[in-house]
């Protein structure tokens, strides 16, 4: 591979404006940058930690098909360095130049969406993006739309009403964002050089690679590099715990990574692909993961967050490794240019080790749809409902012979010990048996074997050990009499 | 924005009272150009803060080593005890106990012990990590379930309620219930953060730009800090991003700080609170332990009741004495008790100090009285809602004697029979009593609650002193005016319903009347906006600002057209002098040039109320707010998971000045009580730390969490049975109790389990493991 070219500057587009910086900490965040050195105060910091929505801004980004899509995201976990070729768009951007206001503004104000107001350029933001791509959303997209946005004052039901309202005021043809696509199709397309972006030294320095084979290159030859990819936990490790991250590799830009094919029963989704991106996809191979990746985080962290992140991390509370481990996915890693495939089972170790290599990075993971015949569900469950952390997630694969015998059962548990981890006590004493609730009742006893949970902010042990037990009785009940009764819900099912 | 054309034919002005006006802020809300304290343009030089917070919940400070922050990157000078010129003090309640930082001790983990002070806020927060401390650590009482209410050290005098004799009634009545209820406390989590700019000056004067909802408090406690007189003090805030009671006191710490950096820096000086640092440093609404023991009669009616209100103070006494009076003063909630005895313990522990929340411990005291409710239906096998109006005071207008609260004030003004009659019958309470005992027949896991439960909240701060208001009003010489008054803006509205009563006295258009930042320099020893009485008292205040200047116009217009006072009457934009009309700015300009004064202080005090603490009685509350909310949940019995299916509200805000304000109230207090009932969740582990301490921890309430239906009304005929402005009622806090309807009906789901036969008791924040623990309780209980 012929080394890239190497840039020694950052460029993107802010509002109608080019930018092009050299001085820019791997650390340093949107939000600081367009408060502190751009004056741009309409978006606020509550939270600092990508859950309140507070700074939400729109990033536009050339999609690997050649188009460009606007997304909310979190500026106060985002870093600088993973703007490059992007349009970055404020609240301050959103009225006309003649200070007219932008329908969605107009509408959160005649529908009296706004108390205190901190929220608010947030909550515009929000259903800016979704109104682009949505004019008309129902009640259940907007409030998807809303997950990452907290209002402490109206209750929310002002800014409904607001939301609904959106398209009476104008029409997204008229729209300036959608107008001048074309033309900021061209401006970010012009910005991509296919150089390797290099920034600062020695305790500050950051690369946003060229192309997949380059961060292969790259984190081969700096191996102790954080690797970022939508910072939506990285981001934290800056912002609350103050803890030195250089050198970085960004890597969210990388075309190569962002791939989603399908090939017989397999999807196959590369590590730099967001929740967002995945969804659909996802969705269509295996239903049950289309509800689950709607309750991971807000609309932004959902926007910059990538399931290679959540694998990649290791974390015992990520929400898609049950999830994949019960359909037995498998996770391309890569070094340099040396490739292995592994169960996704079998990465994660223990708490805080996982089996990469210094140097060695996620590169895709692939997920096979449960088979014709087999039952596939995951259950999440939190405290909140929406955009919160698993208290306690099951997630199960069954396949029944034609007499109802389990001839195959696949369990897996997030939230229940120090990694991801199946159940196999469970398994072991339904395997065999007939798939009846007497079966169910005696495998339910099984778990104590399996896990033993921890008591922590979100869920005493007591309580997590119990749901576990009862996510069984809820899937048996759900694949044996319909799932309109085992479960309460906003939404009738679709 | 400026309408420089009066239409001088109306029939009606533009934005008077009772109009339904937008808030007006909205169009800067939206656009990002409403200005918050971190907004404001930072003069050059300004300097950052950083915290260096305790790590251990309680102990003597060994060793304070700073020398690695102060050799820091950026960092200018490292502030701690010894630095503050005045006194170390901002205890509110007199008690002489909230150092500003620790001296010697700390009393709960996350208390400030030193500031740093750097060149960007990112420097000071890292350096402030650089501090070496010892610590020699003492035991730490953390919750409050575990301890002996009797001896336990107390941060304030406890106060009792009595009226009748409780003991006596308890003992010949014919049912009797004893138990428990454990209710957690809050976090504000207003979304900005706590934030003090302060700007030195010449002398001993320093300028603080600080998020505050008692500007005039602030200012003494920086003054007293600084050991400097009041008036060398100027705190100013034009609008805060939400208070909920949160920046009553616990604004002051940052804005001492500041100011105290700047005044020794000579240097503006900004102290901005990370999230993290803001819900472990600062305080919230107090949990309770609350005891109670009900006498009842065969057919639910209360005969008497014995009550212990115990609070989670935390290491100060902040404002736990008055939170604890105000949860006994609505231990009744619409409740007639004919013996009561009722008392509170203001448990110290090492947390943070807790304080107020929208509510101030009424809130806790219904929680209370809902339990008993509750407690007394299940014992009768009766529905809740015929207990609860089987004990409602008389209503309004009844010459009963069933109308005296336990703090012997008469109760004059009770409609909630009539909001509970119509918000029953708009909400089909029984008609989906009925579907839903069917639909729980047939579902096993799921199951469905309802609940109706009403409010009534007393109106008017039971600090005595702390009714009166102040207001300036200025009208320039081309009739704009300018509006100025002791209340704060966070997000309530307050400032545009001041506005509407100041256009409405002089019947000009609403964009007339500026409205602009509260400052003590314009309006001294102002009240916090505070106990829901913002609009209440200055409102009035800025209504006697404008007569005064009102009569002044009348007076001088009477003697130049020589005509009497009555044919001066102020009509939309004009003003009617004889036959003839002029404009109100015309005639303005002619008061000018006639040397009339033009501007004019407004002051208000409410009249009537009086409260003897030692003695537990007095009218301690001008009128009261009445509400009821119904509300529809269904409930996952196998993971305690629930969604709310409906919520019906019907309350009353008098004569509302502004009904879309007072509906955005309404919706909001309700969903933030319905938050604090359910998955706001306060979790401090064993070594005291609270580990709920973002948003990625704690959790309000969602979009996706409020009602899928969701009926808000306000009682288009009720009016204030005082005189209050416009015939107007508060309107602040009382909405946040009608979350109790959700509590209920999520206890009426799991009382399912067990055919209703027993009381859920079911304990707040009702987590989705609290449901589930409840359940399993009565299922077991019921096998047993």
């Amino acid at each position: 591979m012929a080394a890239p070219k190497i840039r020694s500057e950052l460029r993107f587009i802010l509002n109608g404006q080019d930018v092009s910086l050299r001085d820019v900490a791997p650390d340093h965040t949107l939000l600081d940058w367009l408060r502190l050195s751009k004056l741009l105060k309409g978006t606020k910091e509550g939270c600092a930690e990508g859950d309140c929505g507070a700074c939400t801004v729109l990033v536009g980004r050339l999609t690997p098909s050649g188009g460009l899509v606007y997304e909310g995201v979190n500026a106060c976990i985002r870093f600088m360095g993973s703007l490059d070729g992007c349009h970055v768009v404020t609240v301050e951007h959103v009225a006309a130049r003649d200070g007219k206001l932008h329908p969605v503004q107009q509408a959160m104000v005649d529908y009296h969406g706004s108390q205190c107001g901190f929220c608010t350029p947030g909550f515009v933001m929000s259903l800016y993006a979704l109104w682009m791509q949505t004019p008309n959303p129902t009640d259940q997209q907007i409030e998807t739309a809303l997950q990452g946005n907290l209002c402490r004052c109206t209750g929310y039901e002002p800014i409904l009403r607001a939301a609904r309202a959106i398209s009476s005021y104008g029409g997204t043809e008229k729209d300036p964002l959608l107008v001048e696509r074309d033309a900021m199709i061209a401006r970010l397309k012009a910005l991509k050089d296919g150089a390797r972006v290099e920034i600062g030294e020695g305790k500050s320095r950051f690369v946003v690679p060229a192309s997949l084979d380059d961060f292969a290159a790259v984190l081969e030859a700096s191996t102790t590099a954080t690797v970022v990819a939508g910072s939506t936990d990285v981001g934290l490790w800056v912002t609350k715990h103050m803890r030195d991250i250089s050198p970085v590799v960004f890597i969210a830009g990388l075309d190569e990574l962002k791939s989603i094919s399908v090939a017989g029963d397999t999807v196959t989704i590369g590590a730099g692909v967001t929740y967002t991106e995945a969804l659909k996809t996802l969705a269509n191979h295996v239903p049950a993961l289309g509800p689950l990746i709607e309750r991971i985080g807000g609309q932004q962290v959902r926007n910059m967050g990538t399931i290679g992140g959540n694998i990649a991390n290791g974390s015992p509370i990520g929400d898609t490794p049950p999830a994949l481990i019960a359909l037995d996915a498998t996770l391309t890693l890569r070094k340099g240019s040396e490739r292995r495939t592994i169960r996704l089972e079998d990465y994660f170790i223990a708490y805080g080790k996982q089996d990469r290599q210094p140097g060695e990075f996620v590169e895709a993971v692939h997920v096979p749809a449960p088979a014709a015949g087999e039952k596939f569900a995951v259950y999440k469950v939190t405290k909140r409902r929406d955009e919160d952390i698993t208290a306690s997630l099951g997630a199960f694969r069954l396949s029944l012979s034609a007499d109802g015998t389990v001839t195959g059962i696949t369990i897996a548990y997030g939230g229940m010990a120090a990694t991801p981890k199946r159940a196999f006590a469970v398994e072991k004493a339904l395997l065999g048996q007939k798939w009846t609730e007497a079966t169910v009742e005696v495998a339910m006893e099984k778990y104590a074997e399996d896990y033993t949970p921890l008591t922590d902010m979100r869920a005493t042990a007591e309580y997590r050990a119990l749901v576990a037990k009862n996510l069984l009785l809820r899937f048996y009940t759900e694949t044996t009499s319909g799932a309109a009764t085992a479960q309460v819900s906003r939404y009738e099912a679709a | 924005m400026n309408k420089h054309t009066p239409d001088l034919k109306a029939e009606k002005i533009e934005g008077g009272v009772h109009a339904s006006v937008r808030h007006d802020s909205a169009h800067k809300h939206v656009a990002g150009t409403a200005v918050y304290i971190d907004d404001i343009t930072e003069p050059a030089g300004t300097l950052h803060a950083g915290l260096g917070l305790s790590t251990v919940a309680h102990g003597l400070l060994k060793s304070v080593d700073l020398s690695a922050v102060r050799a820091a990157p950026g960092v200018v000078d490292v502030l701690t005890y010894e630095d503050i010129p005045g006194v170390n003090d901002i205890s509110p309640s007199g008690m002489h106990d909230d150092p500003v930082l620790a001296e010697g001790k700390v009393q709960f983990h996350g208390q400030p012990i030193f500031c740093v002070i750097a060149e960007t806020r990112e420097e000071a927060r890292r350096a402030a990590r650089l501090a070496k401390i010892e610590y020699e650590e003492l035991p730490a009482n953390i919750d409050i379930w575990d301890l002996d209410q009797t001896t336990h050290p107390q941060v304030f005098p406890p106060l009792t309620l009595q009226r009748g004799d409780a003991a006596a009634a308890l003992e010949s009545a014919p049912r009797r219930v004893k138990g428990r209820m454990r209710l957690g406390g809050q976090d504000h989590f207003y979304l900005e953060g706590q934030v003090s700019l302060a700007v030195p000056g010449e002398d001993d004067e320093v300028l603080v730009h600080c998020s505050t909802q008692g500007p005039s408090e602030t200012q003494h406690m920086i003054a007293h800090a600084l050991g400097v007189p009041s008036n060398a003090v100027a705190v100013e805030v034009r609008r805060m991003g939400g208070g909920f009671g949160g920046k009553e006191t616990q604004a002051n710490q940052c804005a001492a700080l500041a100011a105290i950096a700047a005044k020794k820096l000579n240097r503006a000086v900004k102290v901005r609170l990370d999230r993290d640092e803001d819900m472990v440093a600062t305080g919230k609404r107090h949990d309770f332990a609350i005891d109670y023991d009900v006498g009842f009669d065969d057919e639910g009616r209360i005969l008497g009741i014995d009550y212990t209100f115990a609070l989670r103070a935390g290491f100060s006494a902040d404002l736990s004495g008055p939170v604890g009076d105000r949860a006994l003063f609505h231990c009744d909630n619409a409740y007639f008790y004919p013996h009561v005895h009722a008392k509170s313990a203001l448990l110290h522990t090492n947390t943070v100090s807790n304080t107020a929340f929208r509510g101030f411990g009424g809130p806790q005291g219904m929680v209370g009285a809902e339990r008993v409710i509750d407690e007394v239906a299940f014992a009768v096998g009766k529905d809740p809602l015929e207990i609860r109006k089987l004990n409602f005071y008389d209503p309004m207008g009844v010459d009963g004697t069933r109308n005296v609260t336990p703090y012997h004030q008469k109760v004059e003004d009770c409609i909630i029979q009539r909001i509970v009659a119509e918000l029953e019958e708009s909400a089909d309470y029984a008609g989906r009593r009925k579907a839903i005992q069917e639909f729980n027949a047939n579902s096993r896991f799921i199951k469905r609650g309802l609940a109706l439960t009403p409010v009534k909240f007393g109106i008017s701060f039971t600090k005595t002193e702390s009714n009166q208001a102040g207001a300036l009003v200025h009208v320039y010489t081309d009739g704009s005016v300018h509006m100025n008054h002791g209340g704060t803006e966070m997000g309530q509205g307050l400032h545009l319903k001041v506005a509407q009563v100041v256009a409405e006295e002089f019947q000009i258009d609403l964009d007339r009347v500026k409205i602009t930042a509260t400052t003590t320099a314009k309006v001294p020893n102002t009240s916090p906006t505070a106990a829901s009485s913002g609009a209440d008292l200055n409102g009035m205040a800025a209504q006697d600002a404008a007569r005064q200047i009102k009569d002044r116009l009348i007076d001088f217009a009477a003697e130049k057209y020589q005509i009497p006072r009555d044919q001066v009457v102020f009509l939309p934009n004009r003003v009617r002098i004889g036959n003839a009309e002029i404009a109100f700015n015309d005639l303005v300009k002619q008061a000018y040039m006639a040397r009339i004064q033009l501007s004019a202080a407004g002051f208000y005090k409410t009249p009537k109320i009086h409260w003897d603490r030692s003695k537990g009685r007095g009218h301690a509350f001008y009128y009261y707010a009445y509400g009821a909310a119904c509300s529809e949940v269904s409930v996952d019995t196998l993971t305690g998971e629930y969604v709310v299916e409906r919520t019906d509200i019907l309350h009353d805000t008098g004569r509302s000045l502004n009904k879309i304000i007072d509906i955005g109230q309404v919706e909001g207090g309700f969903i933030q009580g319905m938050g604090w009932l359910t998955t706001e969740e306060l979790w401090w582990d064993g070594k005291g730390r609270l580990r709920t301490h973002a948003p990625s921890t704690y959790k309000i309430p969602l979009a996706s969490d409020r009602p899928k239906i969701f009926n808000v009304n306000l009682t288009d005929w009720s009016e204030a049975y005082e005189p209050t402005v416009h015939r107007s009622k508060a309107v602040g806090e009382p909405p946040l109790p009608l979350g109790l309807a959700v509590l209920h009906a999520l206890s009426d789901a799991v009382a399912a389990v067990a055919d209703h036969t027993i009381c859920p008791q079911l304990d707040a924040p009702a987590t989705p493991e609290c449901v589930l623990m409840a359940i399993e309780r009565l299922k077991a209980r019921k096998k047993g």
